[in-house]
């Protein structure tokens, strides 16, 4: 078992997240390996997203520790998150529709760039070579999702799928060490699933960890190597495709549903 | 190449003509000015000169409300700081208050001096209330903006209440050039003291330029599409690693320094400043000039300021007259005088004043609800449809 010893990247430990009396995340670990592609699955309601929302600081844990990299970020705020390397997608697209997509991807190297306010008054040389810089960047992060052809067209006009991709050519330009994405490939055809799939994997080959959320069961046992499952809010299962495939609370839990 | 050509590809600014309009308007209003009046433009220039004071202020409000998207009910707040900054560091007035040392110091130094002094009192009044949104930062803004003249009103001791602080130091130039456009000879003037209104027209262009230039900068930087960011969703900007909190404080306290900047111009040319000049209707006005010019656009708000500061302060101001002239030319100049109940065609639209303004507002927004010369991003959010944005630089050249 190779796979073991690979340092965890993230570890989210004995995480619990309560919403008044209703417990949505209850108690959950597990590790989520440096250069993985690792899945979290489960039946709608299972407790995915406010997961996603506990580890990027949007809604922080009620108890419990999120450790990325080896240093603790439970209760941090979302734009130091975001800067020390988890970027994320969302399961209802959120893109600034009314900018291009030029300029959602530039702003997603915001936290990278090191303009002060006085560069951006008087547009020093400093200040213009980094625009060119990131301009350049945003148009490559463009290309590397297919999408190059919308450069300038407003977010909110460009097709569904591109707008997916979009969002992902915007957190990846935060230059993350770990990708979360929540739902992908929601609302895809199977041919641009498996698209889907291969730009997952072209990211991974890049260096960068990815953690996605999915709710169709083909595409993440194709592409995962191991899975965790969450149903209402606890983890009833975690190994490989094959394993959670077999597990008898998984069937039942969600995969029951659909036979 | 062609490709791109169709689709929209590089195009220019549409801003461009539209500054280099109200460019050459700014210069050759004086000159225009001055052949119609036959030399006598000084009442002209003044009413121009202030108008300028409003497109400050407008360009500033811009960047809290049509940037940031942050509404500012107390915008006149800043402005009051910025003016009685100027009132309290150049005139004799130090001498009466417990202080008892006049203090001078330099028009061109308090410039910056109360954009400093506004900008800060929009951090301290930022930091506790930006967490806030919407609807209840519009509430705080309101509260701080009808407290601030109430303090300059209350805090005799030190600014001598509601009779304000008057005899300002008149700003003064090393250096002045004069020309036939002011009716003398042509000659550079030495320790120059800026009373002619044509020296507050030219001093004000110079200083909306230079605020116009810098405004553009921020707008097309990391800053600006931060804000824009911020504007369209909050959460999303923060989850891209933009820290909303301090993004939006910086569009609150430059957006304050502009008024500060725009209130010790105003403070230096009226020689006077007193609370009553300041108040939520200051704050009101500017919004709709933002507003009915177009939000978010720098040649939007200018127009917009100069449209409503002629409407209400010259076109309003003169209604009456016009009025009387107009019921005298078709005979009915029975309606002049007062009899009864009425008071007359004069004072009787004098009356209507500012239900005209209202409709005047009304239809304009009816009209053009995305504002006279709005931004891309306004006029898509009521216009929806396919639309291309055009390039910001020509980095895709190389790369289609």
């Amino acid at each position: 078992m190779t796979v073991e010893v690979i340092p965890p990247i993230l570890r989210v430990d004995h995480v619990t997240k309560r919403f008044g009396g209703l417990v949505a995340v209850d108690d959950v670990t597990f590790d989520v390996k440096k250069g993985e592609i690792f899945a979290l699955i489960g039946p709608n309601g299972a407790g995915k997203t406010t997961l996603f929302n506990g580890i990027t600081g949007i809604f922080p844990p009620t108890t419990g520790r999120v450790i990325f990299q080896d240093r603790e970020i439970t209760g941090a705020k979302p734009h130091q998150v975001a800067t020390l390397g988890i970027a994320r997608t969302f399961q209802n697209i959120r893109l600034f529709e009314y900018m291009s997509a030029l300029d959602n991807v530039r702003l997603g190297q915001h936290c990278r760039m090191h303009a002060k306010l006085w560069d951006s008054l008087f547009k020093t040389p400093v200040e213009r070579a980094e625009e060119r810089r990131v301009s350049d960047r945003a148009i490559e992060l463009l290309q590397f999702v297919g999408i190059e052809r919308y450069t300038h067209t407003y977010a909110r006009n460009l097709p569904y799928g591109s707008q997916r991709r979009l969002e992902i050519a915007r957190a990846l330009a935060t230059n993350p060490a770990l990708l979360l994405l929540d739902e992908p490939a929601a609302g895809f055809t199977p041919q641009e699933k498996v698209e889907l799939m291969g730009l997952v994997h072209k990211i991974v080959d890049n260096g960068v960890t990815v953690f996605l959320i999915e709710h169709d069961m083909k595409v993440v046992m194709g592409v995962s190597r191991r899975i965790v499952v969450l149903d209402h809010g606890e983890k009833i299962a975690e190994g490989t495709p094959e394993q959670v495939r077999n597990d008898q609370r998984v069937i039942e839990a969600y995969l029951g549903k659909q036979h | 190449m062609l490709r791109q050509f169709w689709e929209g590809g590089p195009r220019r600014d549409p801003n461009t003509i539209a500054y280099v309009v109200l460019l050459v308007a700014a210069i050759f209003f004086p000159i225009l000015v001055n052949v119609i009046t036959g030399g006598n433009s000084s009442a002209i220039m003044t009413i121009a000169a202030d108008a300028g004071v409003y497109v400050l202020l407008a360009i500033g409000l811009n960047v809290v409300v049509g940037f940031a998207g942050l509404l500012d009910l107390g915008y006149a707040a800043f402005f009051a700081i910025g003016a009685y900054t100027y009132a309290f560091l150049a005139s004799d007035h130090m001498r009466v208050t417990p202080l008892g040392e006049p203090i001078h110091i330099s028009f061109w130094i308090v410039l910056l001096i109360a954009m400093f002094v506004a900008a800060s009192f929009g951090v301290i009044l930022g930091a506790p209330t930006l967490r806030l949104r919407g609807d209840y930062l519009a509430i705080v803004t309101l509260g701080f903006g009808e407290i601030v003249p109430r303090v300059f009103r209350n805090a005799s001791s030190w600014t001598s209440g509601v009779n304000g602080i008057s005899a300002l130091d008149i700003p003064s130039l090393p250096l002045w050039l004069q020309g036939p456009w002011s009716g003398d000879a042509f000659a550079f003037v030495t320790d120059f003291k800026v009373i002619s209104s044509l020296a507050y027209y030219v001093i004000m262009v110079i200083l909306v330029i230079i605020c116009v230039i810098l405004v553009r900068n921020l707008h097309r930087s990391r800053l600006g599409r931060a804000w824009m960011a911020v504007r369209e969703d909050e959460v999303a900007a923060a989850a891209m690693g933009v820290n909303t909190v301090a993004v939006k404080l910086l569009a609150f306290s430059i957006g304050a320094a502009f008024s500060g900047f725009a209130g010790t111009y105003y403070a230096g040319k009226l020689s006077l400043v007193s609370p009553e000049n300041f108040g939520f209707s200051v704050s009101i006005t500017i919004l709709v000039m933002v507003v009915l010019g177009g939000m978010g656009n720098i040649p939007g708000v200018i127009t917009g300021a100069l449209l409503i500061y002629y409407v209400i302060f010259v076109l309003l101001q003169q209604l009456p007259e016009y009025a009387v002239n107009f019921v005298s030319s078709i005979g009915l100049s029975g309606l002049v005088r007062s009899s009864g109940d009425y008071p007359g065609i004069a004072e009787f639209i004098s009356r209507l004043k500012f239900l005209v303004f209202g409709l005047i507002l009304v239809i304009v927004m009816l009209v053009r609800p995305q504002g006279l010369l709005p931004s891309r991003q306004r006029e898509q959010e009521l216009h929806k449809g396919v639309h291309d944005e055009p390039v910001i630089e020509d980095v895709t050249a190389e790369t289609t």
